[in-house]
């Protein structure tokens, strides 16, 4: 035994709590617990009419059928329209997302002087904080009608995937580049040290040391920018349009899984109508995918913070 | 002593050859993209909306004439319904932020499990908390489900795991000695929480708070499914008075035909962004004024 005793031998901690203290102490922690009962809320409020739904249509026709008109007659319910509508505005997002995101994240970890970081990422972060309506607007106004029709002279209806997915891509930049900051940030300096002395100039530390070595933070931080553009409703509903669309085709428009869930409450169906569980069914399969992602997001962050 | 970083092994003489400078470029270009769009969204969209910014934007109701139409009902709504949603989930958003971080014992299984929730809700897409407040209200028992309350709910659920990871942030960020101390001095661990560590992590947990009431503002989607998307000329005068919000009014102003609409949809959305980005800015300020370095 060592004579030096160690903080944490100690609790400076009461041994017993008074009544009242307890109390508190309780309440505080029912506080953190109706975190928990939002998430079964979330599942409850979803399955109940979800599984009226998946009683009148098989749960296969559901995930495997590739016509989506639950409006029409006789209606027909195959997610796999709004699926790849929801892979099309997601994939365009990524292709902007993770370059220029990654980029800044870069430069203001390996790069920028603190001071010069502490005065750009702000900047950055705003455009995080814009509302995703008024990013709607700029993708139809801006985007889709200038820069796509006038600009570049593409053949764009009102709607387009990639109008939506384009603007969805600089909303996402701040997700992937502040936790890909943060990751890097956490590469021990005697990393990068190693390397300079060992002759390496700087992009060549950045790129072949520190970005390996944060790889699964920066992983984890795409992955969460996966899951916001999955779940992300206002610029979708506003410039992809509302028609389901299974074409390969990204000038056009086409119907995401939040797009018609967006579409779908515009509308007045009755409680209790297939058409009205629709839309649970759909909300469902959201929560599962943007939970599975999730769930990769928060594995790879863990693993990263054990690691350093 | 001479520490490495004295040294200054930096590589900095070993940035001249081309590769380098270009990957360097792109690097500065990202940023660049980043800014230089944030810049012309900002100016289109004041752009879009010259010629409404009148006062008629903030005295008259909606109308379906474009000229007539202002934004008063969908500006009060979205202070009144903010309001709400900021007195339901601050108190029990820094509750919950001051047991996970100062009693909570993280060996627990039922403390990781809510960590844990915690992390996916924070990402869970808006619009579910849309179809959640639709069900609470629902067994409630209430017809009308677009009702500032309602709104609020939704509003509130939405922000509470910001609200806590914020807060958790803030408060990790007060060094342990400062605990220490208070303790040792003989005070509960209730009185060390309320006079030492929540007070000296009040700037930090203001400024996580006003970004995350930030959120609630800016958002639509959840309010959607609740039936926002209505006519609405009057002032919302009451918990359970029907509402719509700037970017609900915004949203339906946009899928309208007229381009006088849009009009009114882009000075709407400059107010917003207005709002908005002084938030961000005593957010940031309070942050660089009033955050101690320990």
């Amino acid at each position: 035994m060592s004579s030096s005793v160690k903080m944490e031998d100690f609790s400076l901690r009461s041994s017993s709590l008074r009544i009242g203290e307890r109390v508190i102490r309780g309440t505080l922690f029912a506080a953190s617990a109706f975190s928990v009962l939002i998430t079964i809320g979330i599942v409850w409020s979803l399955l109940a009419p979800a599984l009226e739904f998946f009683r009148q249509v098989p749960v296969m026709d559901f995930l495997t059928g590739t016509r989506w008109a639950p409006r029409f007659k006789p209606a027909s319910f195959g997610v796999v329209p709004l699926i790849v509508g929801t892979l099309w505005t997601t994939a365009i997002a990524l292709i902007v997302a993770v370059p220029f995101g990654l980029g800044s994240a870069m430069y203001l970890s390996e790069y920028a002087s603190d001071k010069t970081r502490r005065r750009l990422k702000p900047v950055v972060e705003l455009l995080a904080g814009i509302p995703t309506v008024v990013y709607g607007f700029f993708a139809i106004e801006f985007v889709t009608r200038v820069v796509l029709k006038d600009w570049m002279g593409l053949d764009v209806g009102t709607f387009s995937v990639l109008s939506a997915g384009l603007v969805m891509g600089v909303m996402i930049i701040p997700t992937v580049a502040s936790l890909s900051e943060d990751a890097l940030s956490a590469v021990p300096l005697a990393m990068r040290q190693g390397s300079f002395a060992l002759g390496a100039n700087k992009m060549q530390t950045t790129l072949r040391v520190v970005f390996p070595a944060a790889f699964s933070g920066i992983a984890a931080a795409v992955v969460l920018g996966i899951s916001r553009a999955v779940g992300e409703t206002m610029i979708v509903a506003l410039a992809a349009g509302n028609k389901p669309n299974i074409s390969s085709n990204p000038l056009e428009g086409a119907q995401t899984m939040t797009g018609f869930i967006a579409n779908a409450a515009l509308g007045d169906s009755r409680v209790g109508s297939l058409e009205y569980d629709t839309l649970f069914a759909v909300g469902l399969l959201l929560f599962m995918s943007t939970l599975i992602i999730n769930f990769i997001s928060i594995r790879l962050v863990r693993r990263y913070r054990e690691a350093y | 002593m001479t520490t490495a970083t004295n040294w200054s092994i930096e590589g900095k003489n070993h940035e001249r050859n081309f590769k380098s400078i270009m990957f360097l470029g792109l690097l500065w270009l990202s940023l660049f993209v980043a800014f230089l769009f944030l810049i012309i969204l900002l100016v289109t969209t004041a752009m879009n909306g010259m010629g409404r910014y009148d006062m008629r934007l903030f005295t008259d109701y909606n109308n379906t004439t474009p000229a007539d139409a202002g934004a008063r009902a969908a500006i009060l709504g979205s202070l009144f319904v903010v309001t709400v949603t900021a007195f339901m989930a601050i108190p029990i958003g820094i509750a919950a932020a001051v047991y996970l971080e100062e009693f909570a014992d993280r060996t627990k299984w039922y403390n990781k499990l809510i960590e844990l929730n915690i992390q996916n809700l924070a990402a869970v897409p808006a619009i579910l908390y849309g179809m959640l407040t639709l069900g609470i209200l629902t067994l409630l028992g209430l017809k009308n489900k677009n009702v500032v309350i309602g709104g609020s709910l939704a509003l509130a659920l939405l922000i509470l795991p910001v609200v806590i990871l914020t807060t958790r942030e803030a408060l990790r960020a007060v060094p342990q000695e400062i605990r220490d101390g208070s303790l040792a001095l003989g005070a509960t661990e209730v009185q060390t929480v309320t006079k030492q560590t929540l007070p000296a992590a009040i700037p930090g947990i203001a400024t996580g708070t006003i970004l995350a009431v930030s959120r609630a503002i800016g958002e639509a989607a959840p309010l959607l499914l609740l039936g926002a998307l209505v006519f609405i000329t009057y002032d919302p005068n009451g918990l359970f008075a029907g509402f719509t919000t700037m970017p609900i009014q915004i949203f339906s102003w946009t899928s309208a035909a007229q381009d006088e609409f849009k009009q009114l949809a882009a000075a709407t959305s400059m107010l917003l962004l207005v709002i908005l980005l002084s938030m961000n800015g005593v957010a940031i300020f309070i942050r660089n004024k009033f955050a101690k370095r320990w």
